[in-house]
């Protein structure tokens, strides 16, 4: 008798169990749908003051790139500007200060208060073996989750290396868990014309930009959910 | 007689890589008097991380030919010169200053993506498009005369599309 009881509870508590975490997944699931759904349309509002902005570079002709871009868009309308770059990228940062610096000298503002700059352990350096890459990635990741927890941007630029997929993944994260609303901008490099790289292929195959942008054609008819926007160089 | 010839340059540069392959491709002695052949005085190669070190060289009957590891810009160095022989990072650049260009991709580079874009500005004729085996034969056929110049490129349509998705009025 008490073990027919026994039984009973185990099995009823078990299939509590099991119904509540399907229905989570489930509702997790349907946040995740309707945030890829909002995350592709404009914003609705009229933007009414600066937006953060995180801007994710990468070596050479990568840097060169955002900063073309950084030199059209409106310093007072991103803002305060967070860059960040790999550790071993001693280049990109430079030339990120350089832009800032003539930029506070020319409006007499200090640069510190709208743009800091920062670096992030890489996921995995050229040639490395994938056995350490599994935990240099895991640190990295925990570093990004890090700088995200402090940024907490609401404007992402990224335009390549492997740097930006897990500040991107985590942003979506936060999006998902109503913890930020970031607008991820993803520009696909010029060096790109007949294949995305790595990082804008997962992007795009993860719904997870809200805008990928493209500067060849042939691109956009592959990729018919990327913009076409011509060349930046 | 006995007047100077003009110096012409030939600018090579492989930036902050290794690419001993190109570097190795012109030190070639029938690579350099075929460059003699047409006119040119000077090459002039930067090595940048590369192990393989060229011959130096001068005199009258000779290319002239130095080398050196890095430079804080090549711009100066692209500038005095009439012929950039460059890998794909250094394309835009070269470009944009207005000279002519031979780019050679590195094929031990992996994922090789650098020679999509040699090879669509090659076609469209902005610049000749070779690799380190290719390279003396892309010298032998080039015609510079040929080349198209390069219109750069214009940031603010990605700029419009970002500002209108977030809300800002259009400038």
């Amino acid at each position: 008798m008490e073990n027919g009881n026994g039984c009973c509870f185990s099995s009823v508590s078990s299939i509590a169990t099991l119904s509540s975490v399907a229905v989570v997944v489930i509702l997790i699931l349907i946040r995740v749908l309707h945030v890829i759904y909002c995350s592709g349309r404009p914003l609705s509002k009229r933007a009414s003051k600066p937006v953060s902005t995180l801007i994710i570079l990468g070596s050479g002709g990568h840097t060169a790139e955002m900063l073309n871009l950084l030199a059209v868009l409106q310093k007072d309308r991103f803002n305060p500007r967070y860059y960040i770059a790999a550790a071993t990228d001693n280049m990109s940062l430079q030339k990120a200060m350089m832009l800032e610096n003539s930029l506070a000298s020319e409006s007499r503002i200090k640069v510190a208060d709208t743009a800091q700059f920062m670096k992030i352990y890489r996921s995995r350096e050229v040639g490395q073996s994938y056995i350490t890459s599994v935990w240099t990635t895991l640190i990295a990741t925990v570093h990004a989750l890090w700088l995200m927890i402090k940024i907490r941007p609401e404007v992402i630029l990224c335009n390549g290396p492997g740097t930006c997929i897990p500040l991107c993944v985590i942003a979506f994260i936060f999006k998902v868990l109503g913890i930020r609303w970031s607008s991820i901008f993803y520009v696909e490099s010029i060096a790109r014309v007949r294949r995305l790289s790595l990082s804008g292929l997962l992007l795009y195959k993860l719904w997870m930009a809200d805008q990928l942008f493209v500067q060849w054609p042939q691109l956009q008819q592959q990729y018919p959910r990327a913009t076409y926007v011509g060349r930046l160089m | 007689m006995g007047g100077e010839k003009t110096k012409r340059v030939i600018f090579v540069t492989v930036g902050t890589t290794c690419f001993d392959a190109l570097v190795k491709a012109v030190d070639s002695e029938t690579l350099q008097k075929e460059l003699l052949a047409k006119g040119y005085t000077h090459l002039l190669i930067q090595m940048g991380r590369g192990s393989y070190l060229p011959t130096k060289s001068e005199g009258d009957c000779n290319l002239v030919v130095d080398y050196f590891t890095f430079s804080s810009s090549i711009a100066d160095h692209i500038k005095s010169a009439s012929l950039i022989i460059s890998h794909a990072g250094s394309i835009f650049e070269t470009l944009k200053l207005g000279k002519p260009l031979i780019v050679v991709v590195n094929e031990d580079l992996m994922d090789n993506h650098q020679s999509e874009l040699g090879e669509k500005l090659a076609n469209r004729k902005h610049l000749y498009c070779a690799s380190p085996q290719t390279l003396h034969q892309t010298i032998v056929d080039m015609d510079l005369n040929a080349l198209v110049p390069y219109s750069p490129g214009d940031a603010t349509p990605v700029a419009k599309h970002i500002n209108r998705f977030l809300g800002f009025p259009d400038d």
